[in-house]
């Protein structure tokens, strides 16, 4: 992504949280994120966030498992190698149930997961900007996106207004890249360097 | 006033004065110290039983299956016995995480982290079992289905072994997905406290850069939910089809109809008594008391006497069914046998183990003991290994015809092999129970307003109020009248 301008709060309790959300968003700031220590039910509404559709690509990987497992033993026991088994028909659908569910739970557990991490870009040494360190422990840390209309300072004062507190500036990469948590890393701002005009 | 308010009546999940920042402190600071001395006996007790299993299992494969006992007559012993128990023992995690999160149970949270983190390295001690008993185990990836130049012979899609293969390695995947996607949030709140660099970099790349946005606690919610619905089916088709291996034979005493509940039944019992052995000893160790409390132990004790009871059940009505079907060899089987004959004293240990001692938890008292809980597990899980022993061995030494009829002991690389899979069992949890969160942070501090026993106080007055003004404060909760001891209400 790219470099960006963030004025970060931090808010100790959900009931100071909700209200507040509600608020910078009625005053018309671009909340980047907020990264909250467990997940807080119905935040994601009062954000505005949409339904995530996780669920439908677990279906569909779900009945690709189902067809994948069904097509291939009956195309193995029927065409490529019809074997007879104790005399046992060369279809017998009641004995293919158990690997076509097993199958099926399968591609839904692992290409679900899969697209989840693709989502949310969730890897090994893949890196990202955390605001505050306590983010992930006990404070619900809201960052919001310093635009060129957004003044800061009168941002600043309206957060800590409405419960924010550890009111900070902020530069970081809004995005991820490779990297690893035991190192500072050098961002740099791949802004282009200004035309020389003759 | 909180939208999930739970009444006082109900047991506190999280017992005393609690903040997010303690219950943080308390499951994540045992990671950051140094282990003690006990963790170093224990580790290194399991890691030579692990190098004890290694040098039988490779006697085993340099001179193959014949230096175990089995012979022309039992076919199957220690191995499969062991086998199925781990198979057993590793059913508990995933229905603790999937079963009981779709029930809405609020006490899986406790040890829910552990019990998935048993499954998973459960099933990797019973998938020990039949790989090596296939003797020439360099051949193993036989049994997947693989275009081959043998023909291309395909395996055998009709055969409940190949079932197993799916199953169990379907299981162990989904088992260490799900595990591990809630481990994720874990790992990012030590990385973020971590004072080391080693400690950073190692969490780092464990944590997969997770920062905690809104929109990825809503999809990992998402995902949560939905494996939680899939493997819910899962645990109860693994080890139904496990009992296939013997209900599709024609073995009197394997060839019932029965074996599929009877044995998810028995998976689960033993399962639990498992986690309660492991959970007593952990929360004893790391400090835990407070996240893993009696009630947490009670609740697994209600679900031990409740599937030992079908356990029971089932044993009576196959010796009912054994008179009822007026098959002599069955019957042989079952009361010749089965219940008397050489091998009888195995089906009495399993009867007194699994049957008669945990009718002890039908009273609260007992339930709620610390002590008897531990033994108690300890007993269910030597009974269920005899089941699992007596089902295999006691249907197959008299089998139709009398000079085949055999006895089994089995020999001490089979022996080696099984103490060898405790080493690998208890090497994992040991490394476990150090450098994880064995206890799901996020997910504590996800009820600890609702469940925490110093949140629950607070209510105490709401149990006071009227139900129409309750419901009148919970309509209202816009207006800035919060109460600031109590979190609001959250329209989800």
């Amino acid at each position: 992504m790219a470099v960006k301008n963030f004025v970060v709060a931090s808010f100790d309790d959900e009931a100071v949280l909700f209200p507040a959300v509600k608020k910078v968003r009625t005053a018309g700031y671009k909340i980047h994120d907020v990264y909250t220590p467990f997940p807080v039910h119905g935040l994601d509404h009062a954000m505005g966030l949409r339904e995530t559709s996780l669920h439908t690509a677990g279906f569909v990987y779900g009945i690709t498992g189902t067809t994948t497992a069904l097509s291939c033993m009956s195309w193995i026991f029927t065409t490529d190698w019809p074997m007879n088994i104790g005399g046992k028909p060369h279809f017998p659908l009641p004995a293919f149930i158990p690997i076509t569910f097993e199958l099926t739970v399968l591609f839904s557990a692992v290409g679900m997961v899969l697209t989840f991490c693709y989502l949310c870009q969730l890897a090994p040494f893949v890196k990202k900007h955390i605001f505050h360190p306590r983010q992930t422990d006990d404070l619900f840390v809201m960052a919001i996106e310093v635009t060129a209309k957004t003044n800061a300072e009168e941002l600043k004062k309206f957060l800590a207004g409405i419960g924010g507190t550890q009111i900070n500036e902020q530069r970081a990469e809004a995005g991820w890249w490779y990297g690893r948590y035991d190192r500072e890393d050098r961002l740099f701002d791949n802004k282009r360097p200004e035309p020389v005009n003759a | 006033m909180h939208l999930k308010y739970e009444s006082t009546l109900r047991e506190p999940l999280v017992d005393g004065v609690k903040n997010y920042h303690q219950v943080t402190e308390d499951i994540i600071s045992p990671i950051e110290g140094k282990p003690g001395k006990l963790w170093y006996i224990g580790f290194f007790i399991s890691l030579s039983l692990l190098l004890f299993g290694v040098c039988s299992v490779t006697w085993e494969v340099y001179f193959g299956t014949g230096v175990w006992n089995l012979n022309k007559t039992i076919g199957w012993g220690w191995d499969i016995t062991n086998f199925v128990w781990w198979v057993g023992i590793g059913h508990a995690g995933t229905l603790i995480s999937a079963i009981l999160l779709l029930f809405r149970q609020g006490w899986r949270t406790g040890v829910n982290r552990a019990a998935e983190a048993m499954t998973i390295f459960a099933v990797m001690c019973a998938g020990q079992f039949p790989i090596f008993h296939m003797g020439r185990v360099w051949m193993a990836f036989f049994v997947l289905p693989y275009p081959n130049t043998r023909g291309p012979l395909w395996v055998n899609f009709n055969s409940p072994l190949l079932w197993d293969v799916f199953a169990i390695s379907t299981y162990f995947t989904v088992s260490l997905l799900f595990w591990y996607s809630g481990l994720i949030p874990d790992f990012a709140t030590v990385r973020d406290r971590a004072k080391t660099k080693l400690r950073k970099l190692l969490y780092g790349i464990a944590s997969f850069g997770w920062t905690g946005s809104t929109k990825h606690w809503q999809r990992h919610e998402a995902l949560s939910l939905v494996l939680a619905g899939l493997s819910t089916p899962l645990v109860l088709s693994v080890h139904t089809i496990v009992s296939f291996d013997f209900a599709t034979s024609v073995i009197p005493g394997w060839h019932t109809t029965i074996f599929p509940p009877y044995f998810v039944a028995g998976a689960i019992f033993s399962g639990f008594a498992m986690v309660q052995t492991l959970l007593i000893i952990v929360r004893k160790v790391l400090h835990l008391e407070d996240y893993i409390t009696i009630g947490h132990m009670e609740a697994m004790n209600k679900v031990i006497v409740l599937t030992g009871s079908v356990v029971g059940c089932a044993y009576l009505t196959e010796l009912f069914m054994a008179w009822y079907a007026a098959v002599p060899y069955e019957f042989a089987t079952f009361y010749k046998y089965r219940a008397a004959g050489p091998l009888g004293w195995s089906y009495w240990i399993m009867m007194t183990c699994n049957v008669i001692t945990p009718q002890v938890f039908w009273f609260a008292k007992m339930r709620r003991n610390v002590l008897v809980t531990f033994v108690m597990s300890i007993i269910v899980n030597i009974g269920m290994w005899f089941e699992r022993f007596v089902i295999i061995c006691t249907s197959l030494y008299r089998d139709y015809l009398p000079s085949s009829w055999a006895y089994y002991r089995p020999s001490w690389p089979e022996v080696g092999f099984y103490m060898g899979t405790f080493g690998l069992f208890f090497t994992c949890f040991f490394l476990f129970a150090k450098y994880f969160p064995v206890i799901a942070v996020a997910e504590i501090k996800h009820v600890l307003k609702t469940s925490g026993e110093s949140f629950k106080n607070q209510m105490e007055k709401y149990e006071q109020q009227p139900a129409d003004e309750f419901a009148r404060d919970l309509h209202h909760d816009d207006e800035p009248h919060h109460d600031p001891h109590v979190a609001p209400v959250h329209h989800s």
